[in-house]
């Protein structure tokens, strides 16, 4: 009984310590004058939300332009880290070990040191202040991700079940459609999910290769900040943090390992 | 009913000094039950690969009925291949699974829920084809392998090692099943097996292959009465082998002069009699033996002897060893018309 109680006292100390930091941003984005000691704001407006969501702010232009750019990264990484993940799951070969250092480092060098390489050669190609160069420049961080989780996902994959459905008289295609996919489904979605994120919050990278003229929702957001709207800025960064919020919902499960309690009433 | 031959097939793996199969011959009777037979590695299941077409051969040709497959991809073969572990699709129902085959050539559900069905109550699983494979035992999941490659009428169909995964009690069932359903389709059937035991109670024909290459293409009785080497002759149980001369219709070995049957070839020959067919008692060509071992199998007796110095090796009822320890003295007798001669050590 006594255990039990301690577990909910953690875990909702755990919630506070996520969820409490979000509070003041709430109060902020409805806030019309809120000055240090009041513990509440004098007045509620919904002026900040309506200047966020109108078209002058740019901030749906920056939300669409963010889905796009990180959904475009993701769909570009699992096309390759599905065939290379394949590759290093499956297969030993030559230098398998220096391809996954390689492949870990953009993760774990910081991203400062590798931005101005990167902005020298995407400069050198044209590809400086374009959307492409920018989603090029997010595949850095993402692949990481990508590849060494669908390495992980094909470990577990036996390719035998694969010539069974050839000898059944499907195609390469229908195999791959009807046999592969689904088998890789899950750790597919969850790899693509976490792309998307790292895609969704880079900043460094998108300011140095997009040089101002992509402007990506976390852009968006430090221009606010520096212009002290603090209102603005909070509407932005809770709209900023949906999409994270979603994926938490959907992965839940997979990360805990059992039902979550966000995950409960979404499933028939 | 579909012919598949076979004409000097080679296959070697990347960095292994030898072929896996080596020029390999073998003819597959139209609507024939074969067993591929042979130790572990020797080569069998890579050639049931090459016919399937899951790996290429680096010479030699597979064509069924005349018409060369070596080229096709192997969904366009019509060779259906059953693995030696079911590889049931995990995400699939039993009705999804043995309707797969189907659905990728595009029937209509119509006629795949029927074919499907027929095909299910057929191997034993009607009221499991809502199940997922995994909630099948594992005979179970071995029929609706064998269901989901015999639904399309294969034809050639394949089967690896079907019975190896299975509890000893099962494989018999599995086996009358492999057999039944062969019979009533007429599909020619390869079946691979190490094992000679499930190969002579389950095939027409036994194609044994050595290291790569084929030893001996014949009736499984054959392989007992007629062996075409000694490794053949051991690999089914031989275990008498007298080296020597035949002439003038005597065999002449370490153990003297036997009289060998009518129209013996002559020269430089090992002779061999199977254990069973080896007589303890007077009778032609008999000889005094020491016993030097006794070995109780159940339902047969096995009697180590020494001829002349030469261990021979005899299979008797129990009943007719009674009595015999070891160290006896007896007479056994070598049957010409149970004599079959062997080409020399190479």
């Amino acid at each position: 009984m006594r255990a039990r109680r301690l577990q909910s006292l953690a875990a909702l100390a755990l919630a506070g310590w996520l969820v409490l930091p979000l509070l003041p941003l709430a109060i902020w984005s409805v806030a019309h004058g809120w000055r240090f000691p009041d513990l509440l704001p004098q007045a509620w407006t919904t002026k900040a939300w309506s200047y966020a969501l109108s078209d002058t702010a740019g901030v749906l232009n920056s939300f669409g332009l963010t889905t796009l750019i990180a959904t475009a990264t993701t769909l570009l990484a699992a096309l390759v880290g599905v065939p290379a993940g394949r590759a290093i799951g499956l297969h030993s070969f030559p230098g398998k070990r220096l391809v996954l250092i390689l492949l870990l480092a953009p993760a774990i060098l910081p991203g400062l040191a590798t931005v101005f390489g990167l902005h020298g050669l995407f400069l050198r190609l044209g590809l400086t202040g374009t959307l492409a160069g920018v989603i090029l420049a997010h595949l850095v961080p993402v692949l990481p991700y990508m590849t060494l989780v669908m390495a992980a996902v094909f470990s577990r994959f036996d390719p035998a079940i694969e010539h069974q459905a050839r000898s059944l008289g499907a195609t390469p295609v229908q195999t791959f459609r009807f046999v592969t996919l689904p088998a890789i489904l899950p750790g597919l979605l969850t790899a693509s999910l976490f792309a998307f994120l790292v895609s969704w919050s880079q900043y460094l990278l998108t300011l140095a290769i997009g040089g101002g003229r992509v402007q990506t929702l976390p852009l968006l957001l430090y221009s606010f900040v520096a212009a002290g709207r603090n209102d603005v800025t909070a509407a932005i960064a809770l709209l900023y943090l949906l999409p994270g919020l979603v994926i938490l919902a959907i992965t839940a499960r997979q990360i805990t390992g059992r039902s979550a309690a966000l995950t409960e009433g979404l499933r028939p | 009913m579909t012919r598949l031959a076979l004409q000097r097939l080679t296959k070697t793996y990347p960095g292994a000094g030898q072929a896996a199969v080596h020029g390999l011959d073998l003819e597959v009777e139209s609507g024939s039950l074969t067993a591929l037979l042979g130790p572990s590695g020797c080569g069998k299941t890579t050639t049931m690969k090459l016919i399937a077409g899951l790996i290429a051969p680096d010479a030699g040709e597979i064509t069924l009925d005349g018409h060369p497959i070596t080229g096709l991809p192997p969904e366009r073969r019509g060779v259906a291949m059953v693995f030696q572990n079911p590889l049931l699709f995990p995400h699939l129902s039993i009705a999804g699974n043995v309707g797969f085959g189907l659905r990728m050539r595009g029937l209509p559900t119509a006629q795949i829920d029927s074919q499907v069905q027929a095909m299910l109550s057929r191997v034993r699983l009607d009221g499991l084809a809502d199940r997922r494979p995994a909630q099948l035992s594992g005979g179970q999941q071995q029929r609706a392998a064998l269901a989901r490659a015999l639904v399309l009428h294969p034809a050639v169909l394949l089967l690896d090692e079907p019975l190896s995964n299975l509890d000893p009690g099962l494989r018999d069932e599995m086996r009358q099943l492999i057999r039944a359903l062969q019979q009533e389709t007429g599909i020619t059937t390869l079946v691979v097996t190490h094992d000679q035991a499930e190969a002579v109670a389950l095939a027409d024909r036994i194609a044994l292959m050595f290291a790569g290459r084929l030893a001996q293409h014949a009736a499984p009785q054959d392989f007992y009465r007629r062996p075409a080497t000694k490794a053949v002759s051991r690999f089914f149980g031989g275990v008498n082998f007298l080296p020597g001369r035949s002439a003038a219709g005597l065999h002449h070995s370490a153990i003297g002069p036997l009289t060998l049957p009518p129209d013996a070839p002559e020269g430089e020959q090992i002779l061999t009699i199977r254990p069973e067919a080896l007589r303890l008692g007077p009778g032609p060509n008999s000889r005094p033996a020491r016993v030097t071992a006794l070995a109780f199998l159940g339902t047969q007796t096995r009697i180590s002897l020494s001829v002349a110095g030469v261990a021979l090796e005899a299979l008797t009822s129990p009943d007719q060893a009674q009595g015999l320890d070891e160290g006896a003295e007896v007479t056994v007798s070598v049957p010409p018309e149970a004599i079959w001669l062997l080409p020399p050590d190479a």
